[in-house]
């Protein structure tokens, strides 16, 4: 199996109050296609990992490889460049601009990295919205929508440049029960349908154990990987 | 960049009230700002121009003021000499061979006029009313090439006085406050005592009430009559040059060559321009002021924007904006602020001028002036634009960086 995330010997440290190792020797390898949740009790760690794994965090020591590129000592700029085009990100809220309709939300990463055509860009946009379900509601104002409905437009955006990873930081952790389920089935046919690899931090454990690959934390360490049944 | 502008543009079109509140600091400053220039420079020039009608470039005369060292001193100029009361000598103001210094001055190729003239005190005597003032005695065609004289008749022609020897042109003041009309006959009277009978067959307006209200001019051998001197009697010469800024560094050089005082324009009127000069300090410390206002106001808006903006700064960061992506944003829409409010501004600026300009003002007897006048310059419309992009550019490079430096974890985590 082709490996698309290697982190290796991570390190981190606060320095406020006072100095505190937050991450201890991290290891950890994540495989094309593969559907993995980080999880955790609150305090372990398991989001400031996943910031690191992010790029957006770089004061850490350790290596850290996506795509077989070296990011560690990357600088912010290039770092910038390499998450335009390798990772989508969904968060716990939705962080869509309220000023642009749907469809431009979804867009903008797109035009940002600036492969393709406005027209080509809009098309893909469409495409990705249709796997949501929400191309009815391009034209709309994104402030407009409800809160599963906003999650799903952000996981739209997340898809626009064919990210190498989908990264989640409590992707659900917002929603009632009924959307929660909904970006579940999203997430799986996306990792099932699409190969599309995603790494997600929770703390729900009934979303976590339908994962692929369930890694637990505490305490700055990784404790367990688990290797889930219905891969 | 294409996406950075668009951005911006929805930025700025979502909050429109915020926006055209920002602009309006910058159209209010730019706006003053031409209003002001406008007005100032208007009047600038206007002094500018009676100054140079009422004086000439360099004016050259005997300076019958000028200290002498006295006859001891040069006697004994070692010693510790002592005379009180020293009294100027007593000599008439005649430039000693007047002629032959125009004839050399001519040849300057930096002159193109000169014009020798004498000038006197008279009393004017009309009726029952008497009146003093000057008379100059003045070659008319190249006093008209020095001063436009033709120009400013305000009834009469200047070839009169060629063809009438006992004619004099008067300066409308003068004339209105004689109560003499055009082809009236005023009697003056000279500091000697001769009086002489001579007929109006012009007036003239320079719009200086220092001029108008007192001088007259006649031929020069008209006036050598009246103040009964020799032909040769010539009091002043007046010059004007190619380039009137030169006159600073030709007047010395004609001083030091005859010897008889040469005053340029600048110095002579050194209180007119003193007033330029503190017009146009007044003009650009309150027009800056208001500009750094404005630009106040766009940092209070753009930091409070940017404030308003960090998840978006946030995500759009996360999502592969650079910092300087972001910076860009933040900068096109202070600088589309202060582009559109400058450009309201030069409008707004131009329409108060062309009110000004039309605006009744009675410059009474100082000036004849019926309305303010205004300058139009161009010139001050581009720095008025200059001025304002840059303003806000500073204003809003600080709130932008600022936002440049946001780090999405801090927010994204929340």
């Amino acid at each position: 199996m082709e490996q698309v995330l290697s982190a290796q010997k991570i390190n981190k440290y606060f320095y406020e109050p006072e100095k505190f190792q937050v991450l201890k020797e991290i290891d950890l390898s994540v495989d094309r296609g593969e559907f993995m949740c980080l999880v955790g009790k609150s305090g372990c760690g398991k989001s400031t990992l996943m910031y690191i794994l992010s790029t957006m965090d770089t004061d850490y020591e350790g290596t850290l490889e996506i795509a077989g590129q070296r990011l560690t000592g990357k600088n912010q700029n290039e770092l910038a460049r390499f998450r335009n085009l390798h990772i989508g990100f969904v968060f716990q809220f939705h962080y869509l601009l309220p000023e642009f309709t749907v469809l431009q939300n979804v867009m903008i990463p797109a035009l940002k990295l600036n492969r393709y055509t406005r027209q080509e860009v809009e098309d893909r946009a469409y495409q990705k919205l249709k796997i949501l379900d929400m191309h009815e509601y391009a034209k709309k104002a994104s402030a407009k929508l409800s809160g599963g409905q906003q999650q799903r437009v952000a996981v739209a955006r997340a898809l626009i440049n064919d990210p190498d990873i989908i990264m989640g930081d409590e992707p659900t952790g917002n929603l009632d029960s009924y959307n929660t389920h909904l970006v579940f089935d999203i997430f799986s046919e996306l990792t099932h349908t699409y190969h599309q690899t995603i790494i997600a931090v929770t703390h729900d454990e009934e979303f976590a154990a339908k994962s692929d690959h369930v890694v637990e934390m505490s305490d700055g360490k990784i404790v367990s990987k688990e290797q889930s049944v219905n891969r | 960049m294409i996406l950075s502008l668009e951005i911006a543009k929805t930025h700025l079109l979502a909050k429109p009230r915020q926006t055209i509140v920002a602009m309006m600091g910058v159209t209010f400053g730019i706006g003053m700002f031409i209003a002001m220039v406008s007005l100032m420079t208007g009047l600038n020039d206007f002094t500018e121009t009676l100054t140079m009608t009422s004086s000439p470039d360099i004016h050259i005369y005997n300076d019958v003021t000028q200290s002498r060292t006295n006859i001891i001193q040069e006697l004994n100029p070692r010693g510790i000499n002592l005379v009180y009361h020293q009294k100027p000598k007593n000599e008439t103001p005649k430039l000693h061979n007047a002629f032959e210094m125009v004839q050399l001055i001519r040849q300057d190729s930096r002159v193109t006029g000169v014009s020798p003239m004498l000038s006197s005190e008279v009393f004017y005597n009309y009726g029952p009313v008497q009146l003093n003032g000057t008379i100059l005695g003045v070659e008319i065609m190249e006093e008209d090439k020095l001063f436009d004289l033709r120009s400013k008749m305000k009834s009469g022609k200047i070839e009169d006085l060629l063809t009438n020897h006992s004619g004099i042109i008067m300066g409308t003041g003068l004339a209105r406050k004689l109560n003499a009309h055009l082809g009236d006959r005023v009697v003056l009277t000279t500091p000697e005592g001769y009086t002489l009978t001579l007929k109006i067959v012009g007036t003239f307006q320079m719009g200086l009430g220092a001029i108008d209200n007192v001088r007259s001019y006649a031929n020069m051998a008209t006036a050598q009559t009246i103040l009964q001197v020799s032909q040769g009697y010539i009091t002043d010469i007046n010059v004007k040059l190619k380039d009137l800024h030169e006159a600073r560094y030709v007047a010395p050089e004609i001083q030091s060559s005859f010897g008889y005082k040469a005053e340029d324009w600048e110095t002579a009127n050194s209180t007119f321009l003193t007033g330029n000069r503190i017009r146009n300090i007044i003009t650009y410390s309150v027009s800056v002021t208001l500009l750094v206002v404005a630009g106040f106001g766009i940092y209070n808006i753009m930091n409070m924007t940017i404030y308003n903006k960090m998840k978006d700064i946030a995500i759009l960061k996360a999502t592969g904006f650079s910092g300087g992506d972001v910076r860009q944003i933040f900068m096109i829409q202070s600088l589309a602020i202060g582009l559109l409010g400058s450009l309201v501004g030069l409008l707004i600026g131009y329409g108060l001028s062309v009110l000004i300009s039309r605006a009744p003002f009675n410059g009474g007897d100082i000036i004849s002036l019926d309305h303010f006048p205004v300058n139009f310059n161009p010139k001050f419309y581009f720095i008025g634009i200059i001025f304002g992009v840059t303003t806000t550019a500073i204003a809003g490079y600080m709130p932008s960086r600022k936002a440049s430096r946001i780090d999405p974890i801090e927010i994204l985590r929340g």
